[in-house]
């Protein structure tokens, strides 16, 4: 459309304005709106509680620990798609992106089957040597990598792609050890994008939900977590909790978003 | 791919690991140099599929097997009982509006955001993320604070079916828009102009030039925002009430039948949501490559 009317344009624009305002900026205003109501005090009076500071310690440890686990796995499975031939390679590149599209019930639903305490494949004989998975933390550190496990991939894949193998050639031709090429080549040329996988990966870590419901046991003060906080504190009426640790989680959230945003243009050369 | 780039007199690219960096030569299948697997990858590789399997392959494989072990009569069974049909009708409908929806809204959003410019632009990008990392239930309370029993616009779609409707347009909004955006970014505007100054009408450079270019994007964002659709549970907890037969979704009946003990039943109908989303990826993604086909001839 090398000329489209000002009066297309504008209708556009309007439509679509008026559609995010309606169905996200006014509605997640409001929210901070709900918090602040009454100043300060419904924010210092959760972080006083001693449950709530539990579960946002426990959802920040699960969080880091998903995400520390995904970028390993992430950046060692992108360099292996991308830069080797092997048998399955396809196979293994799409059922990567699975996770994306199950539901974080189904999630909590497997790891329960094939991890839980009662009758599953692998619960009696973890419970023999003294692991808990399910109704434990490790079970949803289990549940929260599963759910952002493609995020890092999904970033990092791309770049690699784009970038070829010519300078880790060189390096590896005038000498450099394997880890010296991944520290001085192909680490710096794709840390934009890791660090974008990096912080999606965080914020989904930090929000999941589903999943943990099912796998934690929701015990309050033992495995529950921040989003599973909110939902309890929002049934037992205690609405200012729940709104004041909700803004916590969006403002987390909405800050990882805008700093991926802001960051990516500005080195859209390395995409 | 880059298999092109790589010359194959060069040593190995398989540094994800320290290691000895020479190819095996000699293997019988197409093991061409620099791009086969070396000890150390082959590691790698080794740690990280069965990672991997540990993570998702074996838990979901469990959700399969626990569904055949109650047999097609069990199957058959859970999924025709009157509450769970319902729900499942539930989801599976509103995700096919709410794709629909997107298809349409996802595409004129991207190209407001590609082909108009306006003080406030980067704002949108931002706002459009948000769904994407806001945390489900916090997704619920929000979407309650301005469409629930407190609404400040008078509308209270709360525990109705429109509930339903309202969390799925929320939490899918990205995907179309996110897929087309860089496809109409790259596109060639040249086109356009030509076919603009041999006389055709702006409608008529949409439908026959930009929307053509566009499809397989808007299919591949259709295919993910549909998947995401039929699974959603944690933005409805709070929203849609959970009534049984009117608001209750897939996923909230795999809860329900895992809470009551009846693991199989919920296998069942988790083993039918992997089915749908699966048939859905791979028609759409089918579907995606006859048009690129078409397209290119």
């Amino acid at each position: 459309m090398a000329r489209t009317s000002p009066w297309v344009r504008r209708t556009l624009r309007v439509v679509v304005v008026a559609y995010l305002v309606l169905l996200v900026g006014w509605p997640v205003s409001l929210v901070v709106r709900a918090t602040f109501a009454d100043g300060l005090t419904a924010l210092s009076g959760a972080l006083s509680d001693p449950t709530v500071a539990f579960s946002l310690r426990l959802t920040v440890a699960v969080a880091l620990q998903a995400t520390l686990l995904n970028t390993v796995f992430g950046v060692g499975i992108s360099l292996l798609l991308v830069r080797t031939d092997f048998r399955g390679k396809r196979l293994l590149s799409a059922l990567i992106d699975l996770p994306l599209s199950v539901s974080p019930v189904v999630v909590g639903l497997a790891i329960v089957l094939a991890y839980g305490p009662r009758g599953s494949w692998f619960g009696p004989w973890l419970a023999e040597h003294g692991v808990d998975v399910v109704f434990a933390p490790a079970g949803i550190v289990l549940a929260t990598a599963f759910v952002s496990l493609p995020l890092v991939v999904r970033e990092v894949v791309p770049v690699l792609e784009e970038i070829g193998t010519d300078e880790v050639q060189a390096a590896r031709s005038l000498g450099a050890s394997s880890l010296q090429t991944f520290w001085r080549i192909t680490l710096p040329s794709i840390r934009w994008a890791l660090v974008y996988g990096v912080v999606l990966t965080l914020a989904r870590s930090l929000g999941e939900f589903g999943a943990v419901k099912i796998v934690s046991g929701n015990l309050e003060g033992r495995t529950q977590t921040a989003t599973l906080l909110v939902e309890q504190r929002y049934h037992d009426f205690d609405h200012a909790t729940a709104y004041a640790v909700a803004f916590l989680l969006a403002a987390v959230s909405v800050a990882c978003i805008t700093l991926v945003t802001y960051l990516r243009p500005a080195h859209g050369a390395d995409r | 791919m880059t298999s092109t780039l790589a010359p194959p007199t060069a040593p190995s690219s398989a540094e994800g690991a320290a290691g000895t960096r020479r190819p095996r030569p000699g293997r019988a299948r197409r093991a061409r140099g620099p791009r086969a697997l070396t000890p150390a990858s082959r590691v790698g590789l080794g740690v990280g599929v069965l990672w991997f399997s540990i993570l998702a392959l074996v838990p979901l494989v469990a959700v399969v097997v626990e569904t055949s072990q109650g047999g097609w009569a069990a199957f058959a069974h859970a999924l025709t009982t009157p509450q769970t049909a319902a729900a499942i009708r539930l989801t599976v409908l509103n995700a096919l509006g709410v794709t629909l929806l997107n298809a349409v809204m996802g595409t004129v959003i991207a190209w407001v955001l590609v082909r108009d410019s306006f003080p406030g632009r980067r704002i949108l990008e931002v706002v459009i993320d948000i769904p994407f990392a806001l945390p489900t239930i916090v997704a619920g309370l929000v979407l309650l604070t301005l469409y629930g029993p407190s609404s400040p616009l008078g509308v209270n779609v709360a525990n109705t079916r429109w509930s339903v409707t309202l969390a799925l347009a929320f939490v899918t909004l990205p995907f179309v828009v996110r897929t087309v955006q860089p496809v109409l970014a790259e596109l060639d505007r040249d086109v356009e102009e030509a076919a603009a100054s041999l006389g055709a009408r702006p409608f008529t450079v949409l439908r026959r030039i930009v929307l053509p270019a566009l499809v397989p994007a808007i299919a591949a964002g259709a295919s993910l925002s549909f998947a995401r659709g039929i699974s959603e549970y944690g933005s409805l907890v709070l929203l849609s009430g959970n009534l049984p037969m009117r608001t209750e979704v897939a996923s909230v009946r795999i809860l329900a039948y895992l809470e009551n003990g009846d693991q199989t039943s919920a296998a069942a109908v988790a083993t039918l949501l992997l089915a749908v989303s699966l048939v859905a990826l791979v028609t759409l993604d089918l579907l995606q490559r006859t048009v690129v086909n078409r397209g290119t001839h």
